[in-house]
């Protein structure tokens, strides 16, 4: 046999976008042979080989084909060109607990979903108890399923689908779901079907969780393939780019606007000192949105009274896209408080060595007064910045702690993981 | 996977499908599985007590078994035809009312459709078990012609099917069909000598020979239907055998034909719904 677990031979996927969706009969003989469509490539020449055994991702932007492709993948959509070669069996988890029916209890409908998803009587029988106890919803497991919580449905239709126990997986955004203990069981459940052997395909946008999971991947943009290879190469070149895109979108506004209004979306703050412009720099003192783990950088923060106003704070704060609320800092806890500031005017802050992981960030920038209980001025989100692959490499999380393993007789790989 | 595995797995997965029809259909109301008898049942005291009224002379006493009970004579057939318009209608929802498993999993999709046939099938077989033991009760005797009428329920459960296939593609296109279907259901009912005697219309052709009115009101499958069902379970007795030629030769093509038209379409359906 091949070692190939899946091959996509230059599919092609195309959706009619009708003028009007309008599925009637009349409709359709008012139109006539003719109907008014546009044709919409989904997906355009796609080629790529997963090998058995891969962890394989799927990035793109939303809408770039992700989720189509992996439906042609799994035979609901049938590809308009080209084909799709698999070998061995294949369970897609799209939409989990899609065949429950509310008013059977867990039992009944984990031999219905079961048998949906191709598995016979004995087979279920034979793991009926492992879906349970995966699942962690035993004292559930004879109640009508409508009653279950969203997260104990999502449990029990991921339990079902991953003791399918088919050679090749497709996942699709499935793993957000459910508590913090179920997520890592699910974790452990696919690095196990890792170490067995077989082939999983995720689709996701946690660039993060992909990166340390995946060894191959395939990047989509607008149905196309842009490249495809190593994971971490490509999630790398996706950060970046994706960074390059929004770039051009702020110099677009930019000019647009006039200069001096800030983009915000909070801001309050009783006005004798207004903050004018948030800036990160980077080492060589350029205005920067993309930083690496390990550079240094400066914040700038610049600012305008009317009225000279003595010992105000400034703080800073950052946050990821997720909102966590990642550091904080302001300059009387900094002990770096000036006497008095009058006119125009800016402080820095610098950072010797970034010590966040890859992702994007958010600034709030604020200035207040001593006792820091009057604002004078708060900006909440007022500088976007993207932090890409540096020095040094961790493997995951917001922050890196540069940790060192020792304590055993390791040698290091030959193959150097920093740059 | 080998072919006699596949369908071994299909098997488990329409035994569930169709458990899940049967179950969840009446999950939760007061009464239950005796929905699916009451439903007939209040029909049946409509029509008899309606038509009964005004065709009890019409229909004479039946010829052998010397049955004459009116709503025995309208059950026989109605029975049958109820069981086939469910099929026909719940075939054509079939995949529209499963879009969201038909849209994110791959499973053979002629399964949604042969279960929706199958839970009807099941309830249709206690009704026609209790009119039966009813018809014993009444000093009939068709237990004689019970592989008839178990053949004659297969029979007609593939022509229902049949149909069911064609109208589940043509509601995924259109969504009207249901609608349009709901009229002719109503049409087709009244085309059908289920509530008033096959007499009637004979003597209306035989004032009009040219029209050849009878030819083409026999094509009807449930005019022949009803002929077979009333032949064995009120009459008990066999019906022709052109008949019988009919109710076997038209649900076959209609079968064929259907499923052909729904695998033709079926690998184009997820992204219609
Ligand atoms: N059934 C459909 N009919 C018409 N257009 C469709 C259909 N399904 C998907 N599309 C279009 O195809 C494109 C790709 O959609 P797809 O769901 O594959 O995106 P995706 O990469 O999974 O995005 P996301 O990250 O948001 O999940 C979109 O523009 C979408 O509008
Ligand atoms: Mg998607």
């Amino acid at each position: 046999m091949s070692d190939i677990a899946v091959s996509v031979n230059d599919v092609s996927k195309r959706f009619r976008m009708y003028a009007e969706r309008n599925q009637s009969l009349k409709a359709a003989l008012m139109r006539g042979r003719r109907a008014s469509y546009e044709d919409f490539w989904a997906l355009r020449d796609v080629s790529f080989e997963i090998p058995v055994g891969s962890t394989f991702g799927l990035i793109g932007e939303n809408g770039s084909g992700k989720s189509t492709l992996l439906k042609v993948i799994a035979r609901i959509l049938r590809p308009d060109q080209g084909a799709v070669a698999i070998n061995g069996s294949l369970a897609a988890l799209l939409e989990l607990g899609s065949g429950f029916h509310p008013e059977l209890s867990g039992r009944e409908n984990v031999y219905l979903n079961g048998s949906i998803l191709g598995m016979n009587r004995k087979q279920i029988d034979a793991k009926f108890d492992e879906i349970v106890d995966f699942s962690g919803i035993e004292t559930f497991i004879d109640q009508p399923v409508k009653n279950y919580s969203s997260g104990m449905y999502v449990r029990l239709g991921f339990a079902v689908a991953i003791n399918v126990d088919p050679d090749i997986l497709l996942v699709d955004e499935v793993l957000a779901v459910g508590d913090a203990t179920f997520q890592e069981k699910c974790m452990e459940k696919f690095a196990e079907f890792r170490r067995a052997g077989r082939t999983v395909v995720i689709v996701s946008h946690a660039m993060g969780s992909l990166r340390s999971m995946c060894d191959r991947a395939v990047w989509l943009r607008q149905g196309e393939v842009v490249r495809v290879g190593d994971a971490t190469g490509i999630v790398d070149d996706y950060i970046d780019d994706g960074h390059v895109e929004r770039e051009r979108d702020r110099e677009r506004r930019d000019e647009g606007q006039a200069r001096e209004t800030v983009i915000v979306d909070g801001r309050w703050g009783s006005g004798e000192v207004q903050l004018t412009d948030v800036e990160v720099l980077d080492a060589a003192g350029r205005k920067t949105h993309l930083l690496r783990t390990g550079d240094p950088a400066t914040i700038r923060l610049h600012f305008h009274c009317e009225r000279p106003i003595d010992k105000p704070v400034f703080g800073l704060a950052i946050e990821n896209l997720d909102g966590v609320y990642v550091w904080a800092h302001n300059s009387r806890d900094g002990d770096y408080v000036p006497e008095r500031i009058e006119g125009d005017g800016s402080v820095d802050l610098a950072i010797p060595a970034l010590p966040l992981q890859g992702g994007t960030f958010d600034l709030i920038a604020s200035v207040v007064d001593y006792t820091t209980t009057h604002v004078f001025d708060f900006l909440r989100h007022c500088y976007r910045f993207d932090v890409g692959e540096g020095y040094p490499r961790e493997s995951g999380g917001i922050v890196v702690l540069n940790g060192k393993w020792t304590g055993l007789d390791a040698k290091p790989s030959t193959a150097p993981i920093a740059r | 996977m080998s072919l006699v595995g596949e369908l071994r797995t299909s098997q488990d997965l329409l035994l569930n499908l169709t458990k899940r029809e049967i179950t969840g259909k009446y999950k939760r109301t007061a009464l239950g599985q005796a929905w699916s008898l009451v439903n007939p049942l209040a029909q049946m005291a409509i029509y008899s007590l309606v038509f009964g009224f005004v065709l009890q002379n019409n229909v004479g006493p039946a010829h052998p078994s010397g049955l004459h009970v009116f709503a025995l004579w309208l059950s026989a057939a109605l029975l049958p035809w109820i069981f086939f318009t469910n099929v026909m209608t719940s075939g054509m929802a079939a995949i529209l009312s499963n879009s969201n498993l038909v849209k994110k999993v791959y499973f053979p999709r002629y399964t949604l459709v042969v279960s929706s046939t199958l839970s009807w099938l099941f309830t249709f077989a206690i009704e026609i078990s209790v009119l039966i033991v009813v018809v014993l009760i009444f000093g009939g005797m068709p237990l004689l012609y019970l592989p008839g009428i178990v053949i004659a329920m297969i029979l007609l459960a593939t022509l229902g099917l049949g149909l069911g296939f064609m109208l589940a593609v043509a509601n995924v296109y259109f969504r009207d069909t249901s609608h349009f279907i709901s009229i002719l259901v109503q049409v087709w009912f009244y085309a059908t000598p289920i509530v008033y005697p096959l007499t009637l219309i004979e003597g209306k052709a035989r004032d009009h020979p040219g029209w050849h009115i009878l030819t083409i009101y026999r094509m009807n499958p449930m005019e022949r239907f009803s002929e077979v069902f009333r032949a064995f379970i009120y009459e008990n007795r066999m019906p022709p055998t052109a008949t019988v030629l009919y109710v076997i030769v038209v649900p076959v093509v209609v079968l064929v034909l259907g499923f052909a038209i729904f695998q033709r379409f079926e690998g184009a359906m997820a992204e219609e719904l």
